[in-house]
């Protein structure tokens, strides 16, 4: 038996080298670049804040370091595209493996789903992802598998260098998120892994109005499953049959943090 | 409080003033004060026929010794005197040099005190000479403009002119006038004649000072000997009797703006001193770091009242052969000014004169010749004034 | 009368900029309490506290009766000049950049006679009105203006020389964001700024006076995060050879002590901007601007922050905010020294408790906006080093000076 997954295994990763090298297989690219200017997550002034990337610089060959060249950089663990370990919400603070550092590899290595609902987040900034609407989805597309990631592409990902990225107004940002019904129905009957946006965070911008607020956060880590957000490209993503791969630093309790988030897709025919 | 009875001074029974020593001036030089100094005790000696060790005294006078003062210079010598004297007096060292050197001879403290006065002058080093000048002009007179003297001697120019309706032809006419003294002397940095027409038209510096106001930097040294009338005789020198001196710092600090100097409050005790009036001196040499400062002293030393200077100068000629013969050997206007060697200038001149040993035009029978002195602007004004009263001794 | 001074013509780039040069630095110590006072704006003199005499050039002991208890005091500032003379050759090379340039004899009305800058429309002899000035090297001048205000009287090219008038001269203000940052934009408008650079931190958040200020001729906004060094550095890149004067207006204020508010990322935040902020624009705009110190009528002027008075002593209810102000002051005298080389004034404006969100609960006299505008505007015209604006500045600085022991005691009870 033991034999049989290490023959199993290798063959499987010579294929997936072999399919990488040959063009079989394409490595995609989630993650935004970490950049100063990229924005953070909006609170009220009260409270303490995200820190955003920032960079200064150690040497560049000069007089500094006369040979080489490196950066200081400081951040929250929320800055860029990021992971939320389920010990970043109140709901999930009592879980075991709730923090970075203590993470089951093999979830961070899996099968992701993408849901498109790009069209109907340019109709409407607030579009809300219903159990409907997955409903619906699942209804063309199959069921969702557990232990798959959920990624929720609205193509927010383009207005990044635009105000509508955050799109804050008096009443607070206006951006795409799921219901509650949504997300209870992702985590619950059908055991997904986590759940990932292109948006600056997991919930909708008026999410601090759902019942219960920030739902996506509250229910995602009260159950021990992880977000992502401020992803990139999933445009060119399949709807499914592309693995995920979403590491976080691995930071001693530490509530999330930013990574590089990579995807594995089948070569489409025009590739 | 009681009420100080001022002690009468005594006359000078027994002085000497012999042996007047120039150095001819340069514009620059890379030579520096010692130099400049051993090249006028030097000639000196050599001139008195004396050997270095002779000399007992010293007195020295200059701006460009730094670090060293009187004392570096005589291990710099070789030389080992039993009375030793520094005079940072600028303009009036030549003449407070000769007081303190008088009287040491008259105490026995020295026999053969030799006084001299001199500077370098390097490219550059008026700047920095002016920069470290003095407290007050650093804190209050140099974040103005920069002026340095000819901004100070500008402000009282223009202050006199406003108050006693002094012209820039009158003092134009002193400059003219030791311009052509100067041509006669061999010395003078000034070699070109100067025309009136030149006075008045030359560029401004600082109004109302113009070119020909201002003195030229160089570089020279002067020197003179002191002793006794009987040394003077026996060493065979042509020599001078010291008739009467004065000295005077900070005088009248309450007038607005310097319109007198320090004479003024001793020149009745200069005359009486040397039993003479101002009638009976036969040429004058003024300090003449700027014109106004040479009208202020022919009032100041008695030959004219207060605010007449103008007219005093538009009713005499002031070249040797004048009705008033004045800076015979050009002052510094026209020999330059090395320095504190700009203080011994007129001394050292008038000596000449009055021994008849002129290198500039002799003036007919000199016998008297009134020297004064003039110096350090602290901050607004001159501080330091001086006067003496030679008599050429027939040999 | 002064001719008034025109808005310069675009620089020719075949020009070398003018090398800064300082005026003549070195002073006594007891002069610098004469400028201690000019950089508040204060005429003193000293006066002899056992005689009565006013004394000039600074002195160690009184020149009418020797006591050497002596007092710096504000000074009648009427005299009659009475000597002056136009200085066209200098050795000096600060001076040599400036001739010809005026100067006076001044005997004051309470007794001393002065050597000082004039004024061009003074007429000679006449009544004058001193001033004490800090020139470019940083130290008090003393200068003769005319006893009345004659037209263009700060144009006067001596006068300019003194002060860091905003006119003509293109000014950033660091933080548009703010009502204060709003207020001093409007204002150096009004004094006749010819350009008005404003930086907006994160500009894809809204704030309140963005379309007023961005309808304002002659103003742009550019996005400015102090904490962001490459932002400081992007702008400074695009801007900074052409900034004469930088207003910095940002200040990050929370409530709170060191016990009071626990937690150091609050306090990390208002560091970031109050103290690294100063420094990143120090960094990046500094050099440049001690570069043009004597580049013309539209030269680079100064480097000016506005900042609490809580610099001087700290209030607890807003401790950390107050240790920020206490370090950025500390930073802005090292930057004085450094920025000197190029003759740029580093300003300070300390200003009380701002009318705005934070300072809610505290009790008034507050300072409102446009007072802070029209503070930093008389800062500039004036050539004032530290000004401080509203009652309760006015008050802490008073108490400072007395005692900075007794101040702590009563800010903290």
């Amino acid at each position: 038996m033991r034999e049989t997954t290490t023959m199993n295994g290798d063959a499987l990763l010579l294929a997936l080298a072999a399919g990488i090298r040959g063009g079989g297989v394409r490595v995609v690219d989630l993650t935004h670049t970490l950049a100063p200017d990229f924005p953070v997550m909006v609170l009220p002034p009260e409270f303490g804040q995200c820190q955003p990337f920032r960079m200064e610089e150690v040497s560049r060959y000069d007089a500094r370091g006369p040979g080489w060249y490196w950066n200081t950089i400081t951040m929250s663990e929320h800055a860029g595209t990021h992971f939320d370990a389920p010990a970043h919400w109140i709901s999930g603070r009592n879980l075991p493996a709730g923090t970075v550092d203590d993470l089951p590899l093999d979830r961070l290595v899996a099968p992701v789903v993408v849901l498109d609902y790009s069209a109907e987040s340019a109709a409407d900034e607030d579009f809300l992802l219903t159990r409907a609407h997955l409903e619906a989805w699942e209804a063309e597309n199959g069921e969702i598998e557990p232990g798959s990631w959920v990624l929720f592409r609205t193509d927010w990902s383009k207005h990044l260098g635009s105000d509508k990225y955050l799109n804050l107004r008096a009443d607070g940002a206006h951006s795409p998120g799921p219901a509650a019904d949504a997300v209870e129905f992702l985590v619950k009957d059908r055991d997904i892994i986590g759940f990932g946006t292109e948006t600056i965070g997991t919930d909708a911008g008026q999410g601090t109005h759902l019942e219960p607020p920030y739902p996506a956060h509250f229910i995602l880590h009260g159950n021990g499953r992880y977000g992502l957000q401020c992803l990139a490209g999933l445009d060119q993503l399949p709807a499914r049959g592309a693995i995920l791969f979403a590491a976080p630093l691995k930071i001693r309790h530490g509530s999330g943090s930013p990574l590089r988030v990579l995807a594995l897709v089948p070569a489409s025919d025009d590739a | 409080m009681t009420r100080i009875r001022t002690i009468p001074r005594r006359p000078y029974e027994n002085v000497a003033v012999a042996v007047p020593v120039s150095i001819p001036y340069v514009r620059y030089s890379v030579e520096s004060a010692h130099w400049w100094i051993a090249r006028a005790l030097g000639e000196l000696t050599k001139r008195a026929g004396l050997a270095p060790a002779d000399i007992d005294g010293l007195s020295v006078s200059s701006f460009t010794l730094s670090p060293d003062t009187a004392v570096g210079l005589t291990q710099h010598l070789g030389l080992s005197p039993r009375w030793l004297d520094n005079i940072p007096m600028g303009g009036a060292s030549g003449v407070v040099a000769l007081r303190r050197a008088a009287r040491a001879v008259e105490a026995g403290d020295a026999t053969i005190v030799a006084c001299v006065g001199g500077d370098a002058n390097q490219v550059d080093s008026f700047r920095k000479l002016l920069s470290s000048f003095s407290r007050f002009a650093q804190d209050a007179s140099y974040p103005y403009g920069y002026g340095g003297p000819n901004g100070s001697f500008a402000l009282l120019t223009d202050h006199y002119m406003r108050h006693f309706g002094a012209r820039r032809e009158d003092f134009g006419k002193i400059c003219v006038d030791q311009r052509t003294n100067a041509l006669g002397y061999p010395h003078a940095i000034m070699k070109k004649p100067l025309t009136m027409e030149d006075y008045l038209g030359a560029r401004a510096i600082a109004d109302p000072i113009h070119l020909f106001d201002c003195v030229m930097p160089c570089a020279g040294s002067e020197a003179f000997l002191v002793t006794t009338l009987d040394i003077a005789r026996d060493l065979g020198l042509p020599h001078a009797r010291l008739a009467a001196t004065i000295e005077r710092h900070n005088a009248f600090a309450d007038d607005p703006i310097q319109m007198r100097g320090g004479w003024a409050m001793d020149v009745d005790e200069l005359y009486a001193m040397a039993g003479m009036a101002p009638d009976d001196i036969d040429l004058v040499e003024t300090y003449d770091d700027y014109p106004v400062i040479v009208m202020m002293q022919f009032e100041d030393l008695g030959f004219c009242k207060k605010g007449e200077g103008p007219d005093f100068v538009r009713s005499h000629s002031f070249t040797n052969d004048g009705s008033f013969p004045q800076n015979t050997s050009g002052g510094q206007l026209s020999a330059g000014q090395a320095g504190a060697g700009g203080g011994y200038l007129g001394l050292v001149e008038a000596l000449r004169q009055v021994t008849q040993t002129a290198l500039s035009k002799q003036v007919p029978d000199a016998r008297t010749a009134l020297v004064s002195g003039f110096g350090m602007i602290n901050y607004d004004r001159g501080l330091c004034s001086g006067a003496a009263i030679l008599e050429g001794v027939a040999p | 009368m002064t001719d008034p001074i025109v808005r310069p013509p675009k620089k020719d780039p075949q020009k070398v900029t003018r090398p800064p040069e300082l005026p003549p630095l070195q002073r006594s110590r007891a002069a610098l309490a004469m400028s201690a006072a000019a950089s508040r704006g204060a005429f003193e003199l000293q006066c002899c506290k056992a005689c009565g005499a006013w004394m000039y050039p600074a002195r160690d002991a009184c020149p009418r009766c020797l006591s050497v208890d002596l007092a710096w005091k504000p000074a009648p500032d009427g005299g009659e000049v009475i000597a002056e003379t136009t200085i066209r050759t200098t050795v000096d090379l600060y001076f040599r950049q400036r001739t010809p340039w005026r100067v006076a004899m001044v005997r004051l009305d309470c007794g001393p006679s002065v050597v000082c800058h004039l004024h061009g429309d003074v007429e000679v002899p006449g009544r004058v009105r001193m001033t004490a000035q800090l020139d470019k090297g940083g130290n008090a001048v003393i200068m003769a203006l005319p006893a009345k205000r004659t037209p263009n009287m700060a144009d006067d090219p001596e006068f300019r020389e003194l002060t860091a008038s905003p006119k003509h001269r293109r000014v950033l203000v660091t933080d548009g964001r703010t009502a204060v940052g709003q207020a001093v934009v409007e204002a150096l408008v009004n004094a006749g700024a010819a350009l008005v650079f404003v930086g907006i931190a994160e500009p894809w958040k809204p704030y309140p006076g963005e379309d007023r200020l961005k309808a304002h001729e002659n103003v742009q906004t550019f996005a400015l995060d102090l904490t962001d060094t490459t932002s400081v550095q992007d702008l400074a890149g695009e801007i900074g050879g052409k900034t004469d004067i930088l207003i910095n207006t940002a200040d990050h204020v929370r409530p709170g002590g060191i016990l009071s508010a626990p937690g150091m990322i609050t306090a990390k935040d208002s560091f970031d901007v109050n103290v690294f902020g100063l420094q990143r624009l120090a960094q990046a705009f500094g050099p440049g601007m001690v570069g043009r110190g004597a580049d013309g009528t539209n030269s680079a002027a100064a480097f000016l922050d506005v900042l609490p008075v809580y610099a001087l002593a700290n209030t607890p209810d807003f401790g950390i905010h107050s240790a920020t102000a206490a370090a950025r002051l500390s930073m802005l005298q090292c930057l004085r020294s450094e920025m000197r080389a190029g003759g740029v004034r580093v300003m300070s404006v300390f200003t009380g408790p701002i009318e705005d969100d934070w300072r809610q609960p505290v009790p008034p006299p507050k300072v409102a906006p446009a007072q802070i505008a029209r503070a930093v505007i008389a800062a500039l015209e004036g050539g004032i080093e530290d000004s401080f604006v509203g009652d309760v500045a006015k008050d802490v600085a008073t108490r400072f000076r007395q005692d900075a022991k007794v101040l702590e005691r009563e800010l903290g009870a």
